[in-house]
């Protein structure tokens, strides 16, 4: 379950934690108005858009502003930097930009800047690092001091989406001037905290940004500094946390967050995000040949897995077992499709109607999951007469083992890159890309409609289709959502969303 | 000697292109490179677009000769990660990570030197037991274990050392004392054996019957005698401890070449990791070397050895 680096015993965690009933002095941030927080992993580059680990992603939704905002709660989109938008038709936006905008080195924001970073980032000279957010963009044009039109390549329904936070702003004279290297390290952006001072890979130290403009759907910043670090071993962090050092961090294993819930100053919170696990099944595999290719074999490792249980048992929070190929709180989460209900005697008769009496036996390739969790599944797997012979594997030899059809199971996790739209969870993987291996005829076209439509409706009724077609023949064993715990100072109130960005702008002290 | 010197530089030479080829290879063996700079969120035609963008479709071998061609000249390319010349990260990385390493060999040599000498004049004593223990518990430990419970004991019991970061010479007192550990217990049980075999010989029974005081005899006669295999084995330890900063700067969040080294590995930043492999393995060779240069003084025969066989 854990995630620590050197892999340290828990044990270790609770001898840390009770070694801490001598309390440190009080470093603690509240004080001084500062938010100390650390992240595990490194924060590549401020220039975003060649960013691709969560933390960097974090860090620049504090210094850059986009032209829209995502609100949560709501789902609703509302302008950012934008004072207005409008859909002119399926390929055109037009946006009405707000005038008293200044990025942080205190240029005013005009179109100008916007249409500068929309050509730019969707150039294929920049070569963003996920081309998904920038691909559809044909151009941006300028049509007045303050007014943008965008055109895109063909219609985009996640538009909106990658617009909200993904697509941030960048001041153009200082880009050109200081590049993608200058931006990495000294960011300008219109955000409300604005970075003073950074050790590369280590210590960020973000200010409010005083010159935020009124009206931002983001609001300005309520504390006043916000120091962050990279501290890539867990125990470090509990240790900091527990003596005051740090106000905040994430991502922490269930069985540490017990044991941190138990001191005084320390609060847990857990919130569920887009990301869920699966086992993607190959029906394909060896040439078609392989018992997998058999709908009644592929119901069976369904219905074999009992993950109710193992969610009760190994993940707990807000995580919950679920039925269809995405995540229910995205837009067009069809949860209404086949079930397979945990019934191992049922699986072993469905094995046997299928001609494997004495069962099957399969490799399962899995990834960026805790092994203990494969570990459950595979046990489960047994009970029914599937023998599967667990193969753990780095990130890139498993995903890469899956796409050119030499697993036959695998067992991994997605994100959607935190939008709430299934166009990026089933529409990347049976719209018969090379991430889908199932290339199912009647999926395909279904897909492919729905993610270059814009009409919500027709995307909504083509996703459900195509989710209650994946689910009758049973090419995926959707498995559960998963949950981020946050450990935090109790002085501190924030919250976490269940895009996996955390609004740091919003926290405050108690 | 200047003959002994070029015949050595040569044989490193080929040992580092040899070292920095296996670690291409390595790179490659551990899964598609394209497909984790992709990311996990990566689609698979995000990783044939950097597939095709850093030619890693290209052959091994082909791939490597571009690279060490361009080396040679003294270019190591833009790192795949983060987009900027693999020159400049290094510089930072290195200099962190030397200084540990330095600091934390200083530490193993007084905790090991004077343990090891103590423990082969009172051999067999409660001071040779101790020396004992000290060095079996150094060797048993992982190092993270002790880091972390160091950690426990001066950041959080008594909060009087720094836990993360190397800005000041605090924040580098823990780390040394963990990697220095670490490295102890080879040179102290050589500092020991070698005295004692020293202390056995024919010149000091010699040097005792002369009257020479019991100090000058330990420390000026045998000592001398007890280093030679201690110099060789202080350069392979000194060695290690580049290898152990891996896990102490991801404990103590030091940002060094060590972390640099590993984070790269995992991500397949190629020119990071050769640039780094070929810095590690010329440390290693320069290190060997100054031994070499130091046992050579050290012990004339070594220079009329190698003379001979010219």
């Amino acid at each position: 379950m854990r995630k620590s680096t050197t892999q340290a015993p828990a044990l270790l965690a609770a001898i840390l934690l009770g070694a801490s009933a001598a309390s440190g002095p009080a470093f603690a941030g509240k004080a001084d108005d500062t938010l100390n927080a650390a992240f595990s992993a490194e924060v590549t580059t401020l220039d975003p858009y060649k960013e691709s680990g969560r933390e960097g992603l974090v860090m620049a939704r504090l210094i850059y502003d986009a032209l829209l905002y995502k609100d949560m709660k709501t789902g609703e989109f509302r302008p950012e930097l934008a004072e207005s938008y409008k859909v002119v038709d399926d390929k055109t936006i037009d946006f009405k930009l707000r005038q008293n905008v200044k990025f942080h080195n205190g240029q005013p924001m005009t179109a100008d800047d916007v249409v500068y970073t929309l050509n730019l980032v969707s150039s294929k000279e920049y070569n963003a690092r996920y081309q998904i957010a920038v691909e559809w963009i044909d151009r941006a044009e300028k049509l007045g001091e303050f007014d943008v039109r965008l055109h895109m390549k063909k219609p985009n329904p996640l538009a909106l989406e990658m617009l909200a936070g993904n697509l941030p702003i960048y001041p153009k004279a200082y880009y050109e001037s200081v590049g993608s290297q200058g931006m990495s390290v000294k960011p300008v952006g219109a955000g409300p905290y604005k970075l003073v001072e950074l050790t590369p890979g280590t210590r960020y130290v973000l200010e409010r940004f005083e010159d935020y403009y009124a009206g931002s759907p983001k609001g300005a910043a309520k504390i006043k500094r916000m120091v962050t670090r990279v501290l890539p071993e867990a125990n470090t962090q509990y240790a900091e946390l527990v003596n005051g050092q740090l106000d905040w961090i994430w991502r922490v294993p269930p069985d540490d967050a017990r044991n941190l819930a138990r001191q005084a100053k320390v609060a847990v919170s857990n919130a569920q995000i887009m990301r869920f696990a699966y086992i993607s099944i190959n029906p394909n595999y060896q040439d078609g040949k392989s018992p997998l290719a058999d709908v009644r074999v592929r119901q069976a490792i369904n219905m074999a897995v009992d993950k109710p249980g193992i969610v009760k048992a190994l993940i707990g929070g807000a995580s919950q077992a679920i039925a269809s190929a995405c995540n229910p709180i995205q837009f067009g989460c069809e949860t209404d499709v086949k079930a397979y209900p945990f019934d191992t005697a049922k699986a072993k008769a469905l094995l046997a109607e299928a001609g494997h009496p004495d069962g099957i036996k399969l490799d399962l390739v899995f990834t960026s999951l805790p092994r203990i969790q494969a570990e459950a599944i595979a046990n489960n797997l047994g009970k029914a007469g599937i023998q599967v012979t667990l193969n753990e594997q780095q990130y890139a030899p498993g995903i890469s083992a899956w796409r050119e059809g030499r697993a036959p199971l695998l067992l991994t996790n997605w994100g959607s890159y935190g939008v709430g739209d299934v166009g990026l969870s089933v529409g990347q993987f049976f719209s018969g890309t090379g991430d889908d291996l199932a290339k199912d005829k009647d999926v395909i076209p279904l897909l492919q409609s729905a993610n270059a439509s814009m009409d919500r409706a027709k995307r909504k009724d083509d996703y459900s289709k195509a989710l209650k077609l994946i689910a009758d023949k049973a090419y995926w064993v959707p498995l559960w959502t998963y949950n981020v715990i946050t450990a935090h100072s109790k002085d501190l109130d924030v919250t976490q969303n269940a895009d996996e960005f955390v609004e740091f702008y919003r926290a405050n002290w108690k | 000697m200047l003959r002994f010197i070029l015949r050595r530089s040569g044989s490193a030479l080929i040992l580092m292109v040899v070292v920095s080829f296996v670690a291409f290879m390595l790179i490659f063996a551990a899964g598609d490179p394209a497909v984790k700079l992709a990311g996990e969120a990566g689609s698979s035609a995000d990783a044939a677009r950097i597939r095709a963008l850093y030619g890693f479709d290209k052959p091994i071998p082909v791939q490597f000769f571009h690279w060490i061609a361009a080396a040679v000249r003294g270019n190591f390319g833009h790192s795949l990660y983060f987009d900027q010349p693999v020159a400049s990260i290094l510089f930072d990385r290195l200099g962190v990570t030397l200084l540990l390493g330095l600091t934390s060999f200083i530490f193993a040599l007084v905790l090991a030197f004077p343990l090891g000498i103590a423990a082969a004049r009172w051999q067999n004593t409660w001071i040779d037991r101790t020396a004992l223990v000290i060095a079996v518990v150094g060797q048993a430990m992982p190092t993270f274990w002790f880091a972390l419970l160091l950690v426990i004991l001066f950041s959080v019991t008594f909060p009087i050392l720094p836990t993360s970061g190397s800005e000041t010479w605090q924040h580098f007192v823990m780390p040394s004392i963990v990697l220095g550990y670490f490295a102890a217990p080879a040179i102290m049980r050589l500092t020991r054996s070698g005295m004692i075999t020293a202390l056995e010989t024919d010149y000091i029974r010699t040097a005792r019957a002369m009257g020479i005081a019991p100090r000058n005899v330990l420390l000026k006669y045998a000592l001398r005698n007890a280093l030679i295999p201690v110099v060789s084995v202080s350069a392979a330890q000194l060695g290690y401890m580049l290898a152990g900063s891996v896990v102490v700067e991801s404990v103590f969040a030091i940002n060094g070449a060590g972390r640099l080294a590993w984070e790269s590995i995992l991500r397949s930043d190629l020119p990071t990791v050769q640039a780094l492999v070929l810095c590690f393995s010329l440390v290693y060779v320069i290190l060997t070397f100054l031994a070499d240069i130091l046992n050579a003084w050290l012990d004339p025969r070594m220079r009329l050895a190698d003379a001979r066989t010219d």
